[in-house]
């Protein structure tokens, strides 16, 4: 039986005159990511993206991908029949087959899209009901409740037949809202963050700090499966690692301890602006939840933006770390975020962090620094990897 | 003539590619995968190589992979964590009669535990009807657990019906599926028929003995059966065996595209089952559906364990029944309802990628002339 995954477009079919470029979008990253799998024609009409296998291709694989493209409302798996009646009613009772078998009630739901077809919806579903009571006789109609509804679509290219359709992942397609930079840690909220602005349409770059000797390979590499990820959501991406001990070493040495992280977290939105617009990225986005941490009160929020010239977008800042997490679950991030590796940001911490910081003691204490060359030295050092999505 | 090895599914010859993989883990990257130090993390990053290679493999995630010592442990700890973990949710457990022995001796030993297990039976071609399934799983269902293909005569079981079952049934239940005997032959999502839990082993896709696996599901609640130091997230601690495990990485890796391979082998298999019947006396255990890595038949009235023998002077290794079960009246073919002279002379070839049509042709003359001598009158 032949086998299709029929996509359901999101909400930029609300868009007016640039649809188009939404809808261009979006083809792009199906077929970008299902290119690799090999063999899967892409096309659209009517509001609905046709996914059709060629010989061999594995649809299992396309399913679990399409899943995870921003954009899409819903989907299904269908089976496609040649618009007879006949067909029709086949592929209804043989398709549905285990679930028919397992269930005690169903309905039939048709959409006709081909207003050519001779029988109306009502009579497609009061046909194709008959003809299933019939081969199915343990089974009854329930309209209101039923154990399971068959749906069948006669569209342009062909009859469907499919059961409950899947939920997409929502959004906008990734690439019709710009650029931005990710600073991403290791922890649970940054790829959280990265992941919702994705979903919002944009592309991401990434950049991460990492202090060897003090910090191991095992931590870079966990940022790297982190991204590998969130890109099954976004796509591919640039990561930016940042060699930052000696930006650490200089503030332990030169400033109050107190004010350790938020001068390290200073420096970190000054590197990554300079990252971000050389790359073209319009804005930075962080992992930041108010008042999550001591660096994270509104006070310190305050000092640290005063540091980028760049808009911030914090899309956490009014979730509780329970939803993040929850988030985190979802896309498969938290298991790796939870692995106990020490970070630039475990490395020095200070005993007791100042949370109600003022930004000119910050920018007092910052004078014992050498900030343009340290900042120049970071950028310069950053390492470029190529992050692409898990399979 | 060289040895001809026609018993894959009881064991198979090692792939070059694992037996170097596992040299180089004993004596050059024979770091704890557990330790901070960088020897470790190389040792780890090989164990995560080879948990991503059978992820990818299964379309899951590398975390949803649990190292085991095999099938056997993978099974016992399946069907006994899952059982436990959902005791308060009911005490039902379905299953089938042909089982491998590690799945049908844990369901007696929860029988004794107070669970009530039910075995479907095959018909006489040793299938599982879908309807069966769903006239077995009820509300208090808290696990099924069925194989995906038959050991011994290679039957496919209807993995489809079970989800559907356990939802029409409203039931609670987890389902298991012992795919020893799939796993790198056929393709086979999890994902996709809504499996919870899934054994699988490495030498018997040209791997180490001694290790397998167990996927499970993100979210899918198990006790353990062992406690330990933390490794493989607490399901199944102890240091893992690296070696093995890489060695298991290395042997899937060198799988041939699942496509092209199936194709040789329903060719091979096909060459076979026709070549067998053309000699007298034969008669196919297998139905023509079966997956064709495997081929059972009984070989008229000579005792299976008589002709292995003959066979195996002649360098020609098949096996009686299941290789588990060491010459015991098959328990499969018994439940299929065989006559007992026909399940007494069962052999059961299975094989590998390395195996050719002329191995078939010097089984076929091998057991040609074993049955004019062994059934001579005097």
């Amino acid at each position: 039986m032949e086998e299709i995954i029929l996509i359901k477009l999101g909400e930029m079919v609300l868009k007016g005159l640039n649809r188009n470029v939404f809808e261009a979008a979006l083809i792009r990253n199906i077929k970008r990511r299902l290119n690799p799998l090999g063999g899967f024609d892409v096309k659209t009409a009517q509001s609905t993206v046709y996914v059709t296998p060629r010989e061999g291709a594995d649809l299992d694989a396309a399913v679990e991908r399409v899943s995870k493209i921003f954009g899409i409302a819903a989907f299904s798996r269908a089976c496609v029949v040649k618009k007879e009646m006949n067909a029709i009613l086949e592929a209804s009772a043989e398709y549905l087959k285990p679930e028919l078998l397992a269930a005690k009630s169903f309905k039939v739901e048709t959409k006709r899209a081909d207003k050519i077809f001779p029988l109306k919806s009502p009579e497609i579903s009061a046909q194709v009901g008959e003809y299933l009571l019939e081969r199915y006789p343990h089974l009854c109609v329930d309209v209101h409740d039923p154990d399971i509804t068959v749906r069948v679509e006669v569209r342009d290219f062909g009859a469907y037949v499919h059961g409950p359709a899947l939920k997409g992942a929502g959004g906008i397609p990734v690439g019709t809202g710009g650029n931005a930079a990710i600073l991403i840690s290791g922890g649970i909220d940054s790829p959280v963050a990265a992941w919702t602005m994705a979903k919002r349409g944009l592309e991401l770059t990434a950049v991460h700090f990492a202090s060897p000797p003090y910090t191991s390979e095992r931590a870079e590499q966990k940022v790297h499966r982190l991204l590998a990820r969130v890109g099954e959501y976004s796509g591919r991406m640039n990561l930016f690692t940042v060699p930052f001990a000696k930006v650490q070493e200089e503030i332990m040495a030169k400033c109050p301890e107190d004010l350790f992280t938020l001068i390290m977290r200073r420096f970190m939105m000054r590197i990554g602006e300079k990252i971000a617009r050389r790359e073209s990225c319009s804005a930075l986005i962080t992992g930041e939840s108010l008042g999550q941490v001591a660096s994270q009160t509104l006070q310190a929020i305050v000092c640290t933006d005063q540091a980028s010239e760049m808009p911030v977008l914090r899309p956490l800042i009014g979730m509780d770390k329970l939803e993040i997490i929850e988030i985190s679950r979802r896309i498969n991030t938290f298991d790796i975020s939870i692995e106990p590796f020490e970070d630039c940001c475990t490395v020095f911490t200070p005993k007791h962090p100042r949370t109600q910081p003022k930004l000119p003691e910050l920018l007092e204490a910052e004078q014992a620094l050498d900030c343009e060359s340290l900042i120049e030295e970071c950028v310069q050092n950053a390492v470029l990897t190529k992050i692409y999505p898990n399979q | 003539m060289g040895e001809i090895y026609l018993d894959n599914s009881s064991t198979t010859m090692v792939c070059r590619e694992a037996a170097d993989k596992v040299m180089e883990m004993m004596t050059d990257n024979y770091g704890n995968p557990s330790s901070l130090h960088t020897k470790g993390f190389y040792a780890e990053q090989e164990l995560s190589g080879a948990r991503q290679e059978i992820a990818d493999l299964l379309g899951v995630l590398q975390e949803e992979i649990y190292f085991t010592s095999g099938g056997t442990e993978s099974n016992n700890l399946a069907v006994f964590g899952a059982a436990h973990a959902m005791r308060r949710r009911g005490n039902h457990i379905v299953t089938t009669m042909i089982e491998h022995p590690s799945v049908l001796n844990s369901m007696a030993q929860l029988e004794k535990e107070g669970f009530a297990v039910t075995y479907l039976k095959p018909d006489g071609s040793g299938k599982v009807k879908p309807e069966q399934v769903f006239r077995a799983v009820t509300p208090h269902t808290v696990l099924v657990s069925m194989m995906c293909v038959n050991n011994e005569v290679g039957t496919f079981l209807p993995l489809e019906a079970v989800p559907a079952a356990i939802a029409a049934a409203k039931a609670p239940a987890l389902f298991h599926v012992d795919a020893v005997q799939a796993f790198g032959k056929i393709p086979l999502k999890p994902g996709r028929l809504k499996i919870d839990l899934m054994s699988v082993s490495a030498h018997k896709i040209h791997g180490p003995k001694g290790v397998g696996a167990l996927y499970l599901r993100k979210g899918v609640h198990l006790v353990p059966r062992a406690y330990g130091g933390g490794q493989e997230k607490n399901i199944r601690p102890g240091t893992e065996s690296a070696p093995l495990i890489a060695g298991f990485g290395a042997a899937v890796r060198a799988l041939p595209e699942p496509g092209t391979q199936m194709e040789a082998m329903a060719r091979l298999s096909s060459y076979c089952r026709q070549r067998l019947l053309e000699i007298d006396g034969v008669t196919l255990n297998s139905p023509e559906d079966a997956i064709p890595y495997i081929v059972n038949f009984s070989a008229g009235g000579v005792r299976a364990e008589t002709m292995l023998h003959y066979l195996s002077a002649k360098e020609i290794y098949v096996s009686s029944g299941s290789a588990c079960s060491k010459g015991k009246a098959s328990h499969v073919l018994a439940a299929m309802g065989l006559p007992h002279d026909r399940i007494a002379s069962s052999l059961r070839l299975s094989f590998s990628r390395y195996n050719t049509h002329e191995d078939i042709d010097e089984l076929v003359n091998a057991l040609r002339e074993g049955l004019s001598s062994l059934t001579k009158k005097p």
